[in-house]
């Protein structure tokens, strides 16, 4: 599938290219395909290429001199492109503990919905959902998929302090807070593990186009994740993908 | 090493921030008036990279237990060392024991000290900039100790020749190009926020600067997009706020205006209640 793409000069040394602005599984596809062939183009250079739901900001470490030379390069890179890039994603499996010490909004957020508890997080843990970039806070996964059936506004007065760990959702995203912040999300559980760590070469594990499940644990194996986190004991698991 | 008597209001170690973690969402970072750091810099034959001290309205209070040079550009704090005035944007001989301070802001909001060879504190994902999530702190604070290597090779007459070019300090106008959402606009709207003159709101920070007055009409939000330091987003109520460089990664605000990075650089010599103009420039 070929887009129509709009490309931008953003700043002295940036380019965006945009898709249209929809939130779609085959669009981070081919986002995510062109990207590699961006990085893989200019492998020798310092260039930093960011995605997110519908565009690619192209950051180069200098002064763009010559920028129709670049945009004809760009554009070349995505005319001559195929899916050669495209490999299947990995699933990890997130655990979630949602006892009401953790999911502070668990109890707030069933009376909202009209649901039980057990329901919340049965649909909730169904669904397979897809990462299509990391932004907000480092770490912080952008995910897609929620069922329509959990879809709740944000909060008007924004939390200041939710917990790192918070798994939360606002209007129809869900996400983990990998970072103590400010937050409008309702929180209805917390996950024990380390989404973001500057002491690893990549500081997080799980990248766009990776797949994510939240399995519900207990909080006595919440605790135990979390103290094998604490001593660099613990390694987020990933399912195998048979589809 | 220097032993921080007072830290100041808001002191940080800053570098040219950091570059290849945007995919994690990691800010940018790096000295938010980037030219005044890196004359600082140059003064004293460093790196651009070196990190430096960033200082910010009120200096800090600093003993050098080792002999060095340094150097101070930006914002024009009064700095003294051991209580005697000395000159900005040039090389200072520090002595064993010597302690710097700094008194009235004169021009300007942000200073940047460097020293031979740079501070040494730990670098993460390839910088030592301070930013919160990342590196232990976001800021220096009283009793911390700084690393530094000392230096006693004084050489006066080095980079005696560059000259810091002031327009950062006392311009009010900022350059700026069309931001990716700037045709959402109708013309008179943008007709209106080109010709408008802006103050700075109480609201500014290393991550941002709102911009007074309010606009009568904003615009929708955006499917979350790529932000930079220097976008100027435009919010449903129709306030403008100026990214900073420890601005997130991602935005949903509709991004009407990219500062170039020398307007970045005299936003961030701004403080409340100062006026700005902005002046549409063409790549």
């Amino acid at each position: 599938m070929a887009f129509n793409l709009k490309y931008f000069r953003y700043n002295e040394s940036s380019i965006l290219i945009e898709w249209p602005a929809v939130i779609d599984e085959n669009l981070l596809k081919d986002i995510l395909n062109y990207k590699k062939y961006i990085e893989n183009y200019y492998i020798k250079q310092k260039v930093e290429v960011i995605n997110s739901y519908s565009s690619l900001l192209i950051k180069y470490n200098v002064t763009i001199d010559n920028i129709n030379d670049r945009l004809k390069e760009l554009k070349a890179l995505y005319r001559n492109r195929n899916n050669i890039y495209f490999t299947k994603p990995v699933i990890w499996n997130i655990p979630v503990c949602y006892d009401t010490e953790f999911g502070v909004d668990l109890d707030a957020f069933v009376q909202e919905k009209k649901l039980s508890k057990s329901e919340v997080i049965s649909i909730y843990s169904d669904v397979i959902y897809t990462v299509y970039f990391i932004g907000f806070l480092p770490g912080f996964l952008y995910l897609g998929g929620l069922d329509n059936r959990l879809f709740l506004d944000r909060k008007t007065t924004p939390n200041l302090n939710v917990k790192k760990g918070s798994v939360a959702i606002g209007g129809q995203q869900t996400g983990i807070y990998p970072q103590d912040s400010p937050g409008g999300w309702h929180v209805i559980g917390n996950s024990p593990i380390q989404l973001f760590n500057t002491k690893q070469n990549t500081p997080c594990i799980i990248k766009a186009g990776d797949k994510v499940k939240f399995s519900p644990v207990d909080k006595l194996e919440h605790k135990n994740i979390l103290d094998k986190v604490n001593t660099s004991n613990y390694q987020i698991k990933s399912i195998s993908n048979n589809d | 090493m220097i032993k921080v008597i007072k830290s100041g209001f808001y002191t940080s170690i800053q570098d040219c921030g950091r570059f290849g973690y945007g995919v994690y969402g990691v800010p940018t970072s790096g000295s938010m008036d980037s030219y005044s750091s890196q004359f600082a810099n140059a003064v004293l034959g460093n790196f651009d990279k070196s990190a430096v001290l960033e200082i910010t309205m009120t200096g800090p209070k600093l003993q050098f237990l080792r002999p060095t040079i340094i150097a101070i550009s930006g914002a024009d704090m009064s700095p003294a060392l051991n209580d005697k005035p000395i000159k900005i944007n040039s090389i200072i001989t520090v002595r064993e024991n010597d302690v710097l301070s700094f008194g009235r802001l004169r021009l300007g909001l942000r200073a940047y000290i460097a020293i031979k060879g740079g501070f040494l504190s730990n670098k993460v994902l390839g910088s030592r900039s301070m930013y919160k999530g990342i590196t232990s702190t976001n800021r220096i604070s009283n009793k911390d100790d700084l690393a530094y290597n000392s230096y006693l090779d004084v050489q006066k007459a080095l980079n005696a020749n560059i000259k810091y070019d002031k327009s950062i300090l006392e311009t009010d106008t900022l350059e700026v190009f069309k931001g990716p959402e700037f045709d959402r606009l109708t013309k008179e709207m943008q007709t209106q926020i080109l010709n408008s003159n802006f103050n700075v709101s109480k609201l500014n920070n290393r991550m941002a600067y709102q911009l007074e007055p309010l606009f009568k009409n904003g615009l929708k939000q955006i499917l979350t997009s790529p932000v930079l330091p220097g976008t100027v987003q435009l919010t449903p109520s129709g306030r403008l706020i100026v990214l900073m460089r420890d601005c997130q990664t991602t935005g949903g605000y509709p991004r009407i205006l990219q500062l170039s990075n020398k307007a970045i650089n005299i936003l961030s010599q701004k403080t409340e209640g100062n006026c700005l103009k902005i002046r549409l420039k063409e790549f």
